[in-house]
């Protein structure tokens, strides 16, 4: 474990790094390439941690916005100096900010009042404990209850029981264990999803469209 | 064990960085940058919670059954958690639409004000 | 927004084909290797974004057009619904009805690769129709001339 988490830390100060720069720089051709900087970071985090299709889906994505966000910030007229002093006082805002970062951070790390919520060591998720599979029995009526003991949480379940049909489930028979989650165990987030997506791009549209757009002949004041 | 929060914490940070983009700068622009750094950063959250170490001296197990059906409960007691890896990969095409839909909005803010920055279109009113 | 020189064209010309290959690969395979409809489909939105870019604008409206793209979307929606509701030939909403195969080979995992195909049309055709209201907007006049900086584009 430890050259991985080793490795692992490097790149995260990296896109710390680099996410800072783009926040803070005046210049924004170069914020934006820093910000396609964290996402290449953070695909190759994703293929260091065993995510194959995570990693193919960011570094794909990352560049349809990098061309995007360029063609936008490119076509403006010497505005790709524009000034970005901060609205509230910096200080309040970093206080205040880091204030609910280590609240938030504190409650879920060191565990709130059950054992459920709390954030389990990197490395070792809950589904490496296991309970005894008699909690699963439906309730008043003990003697169902299955033998052995199942992992504690529903990742390590579908791994186990997921693939071929057995007495508790028909199996998805994907050998992709991810593209049987979400099209047979979880296939109600995905059709959300793809009409979030929907709802997305028909609202880009809309106020994109030509209709009722007026040409104004003009800005005085260049500032 | 502080080593092994450590990677939960540059998470939080990053995150942190995100939002305070969001809320405290002037430019569009920089208010749609940090919007993608948080993005991102919550993506990384939840795939780092997932992880589960390797046995000793091993790369880290994607969940693809690569061997055939006689793999399987060997995957099954050393893979990755598959559910958040399902759940983001659809979180990070949203990331894309909903960054497009704004990108959207800043290009007709600057066509209607001339300009990217906020205060200034509070002022104009145009 | 014009097209680029003729070495970008005729490179393009060679590649676009491969990229829109390996997406559809992507898609199709995405129950045995890593990938599946999202995936696949976002790389074929990039593959159809390179040739509109360096074709330009009498492209993307004659052939490439936006009605096909929305068409395209739509269509893949609802294929996507319909083999959510034919799962009710299974009992309930969204089964997976069909038999699941050997797995590891193409034909398997029930109805799985079909939800793929029309997850894969619909997130390709949505997000390249995006990029074409985003980025098709014509370039400005610089210096001097009265009318300032208004974006069109052409939907």
């Amino acid at each position: 474990m430890d050259p991985i988490l080793w490795i692992l830390l490097a790149l995260l100060g990296f896109m710390l790094i680099g996410s800072l720069i783009a926040i803070e720089t005046r210049d924004l051709l170069s914020s934006v390439i820093c910000v396609g900087a964290v996402g290449f970071g953070t695909s190759l985090v994703f293929l260091l941690l065993g995510a194959p299709d995570l990693a193919i889906t960011q570094v794909v994505v990352e560049i349809l916005v990098l061309v995007v966000l360029v063609r936008v910030v490119i076509t403006r007229r010497d505005e790709t100096h524009a000034t970005s002093r901060s609205t509230l006082p910096v200080g309040a805002v970093l206080l205040s900010l880091g204030v609910m970062a280590a609240v938030v951070f504190g409650t879920l790390a060191t565990g709130g009042a059950e054992d459920d919520l709390r954030l389990h060591p990197f490395g070792q998720p809950r589904m490496t404990q296991q309970v005894e599979a008699a909690v699963l029995a439906p309730a008043g009526r003990p003697d169902l209850a299955p033998a052995g003991t199942e992992p504690a949480s529903i990742g390590g379940a579908f791994l186990k029981h997921g693939l071929t049909a057995d007495e508790s489930s028909r199996g998805s028979g994907a050998a992709n264990y991810v593209m049987g989650v979400l099209l047979d165990y979880r296939a109600y987030d995905t059709l959300g999803e793809a009409t979030v997506i929907f709802v997305a791009v028909i609202g880009a549209y809309a106020v994109l469209r030509k209709v009722g757009r007026s040409r104004h002949a003009g800005h005085e004041s260049d500032r | 064990m502080t080593l092994a929060m450590l990677p939960f914490m540059l998470a939080f940070l990053l995150l942190v960085a995100g939002l305070y983009a969001i809320v405290a700068k002037r430019n569009l622009i920089k208010v749609i940058v940090g919007l993608l750094i948080l993005d991102y950063a919550a993506n990384l959250l939840l795939v780092l919670m997932g992880y589960r170490t390797p046995p000793a001296g091993e790369a880290p197990v994607a969940p693809i059954l690569t061997g055939g059906l006689a793999q399987a409960d060997d995957l099954a007691a050393s893979a990755v958690d598959p559910i958040p890896q399902a759940l983001i990969l659809t979180s990070i095409v949203i990331g894309l639409s909903v960054t497009a839909l704004v990108v959207a909005l800043a290009i007709r803010l600057y066509e209607k004000y001339g300009t990217f920055d906020t205060d200034l279109m509070r002022n104009l009113k145009g | 927004m014009q097209g680029m020189s003729p070495i970008v064209k005729n490179i393009t010309r060679v590649v676009a084909g491969f990229i829109v290959l390996f997406g559809a690969y992507i898609v199709l395979y995405g129950h045995v290797t890593p990938g599946g409809g999202f995936t696949g489909g976002v790389i074929l939105a990039g593959g159809l974004a390179l040739v509109v870019l360096a074709f330009g604008e009498e492209f993307a409206r004659k052939v490439l057009t936006h009605e096909v793209a929305k068409t395209a979307d739509s269509m893949g929606a609802l294929l996507f619904l319909l083999v959510a509701v034919l799962g009710f030939a299974g009992g309930v909403f969204f089964t997976n009805f069909l038999p699941t195969g050997t797995v590891g080979s193409l034909v398997s995992a029930g109805t799985i690769p079909i939800a793929n195909l029309g997850i894969g049309i619909k997130v390709g055709a949505g997000l390249f129709g995006v990029f074409l209201a985003l980025a098709a907007f014509r370039r400005t006049t610089a210096g001097g001339k009265k009318e300032v900086d208004v974006l069109q584009s052409d939907i």
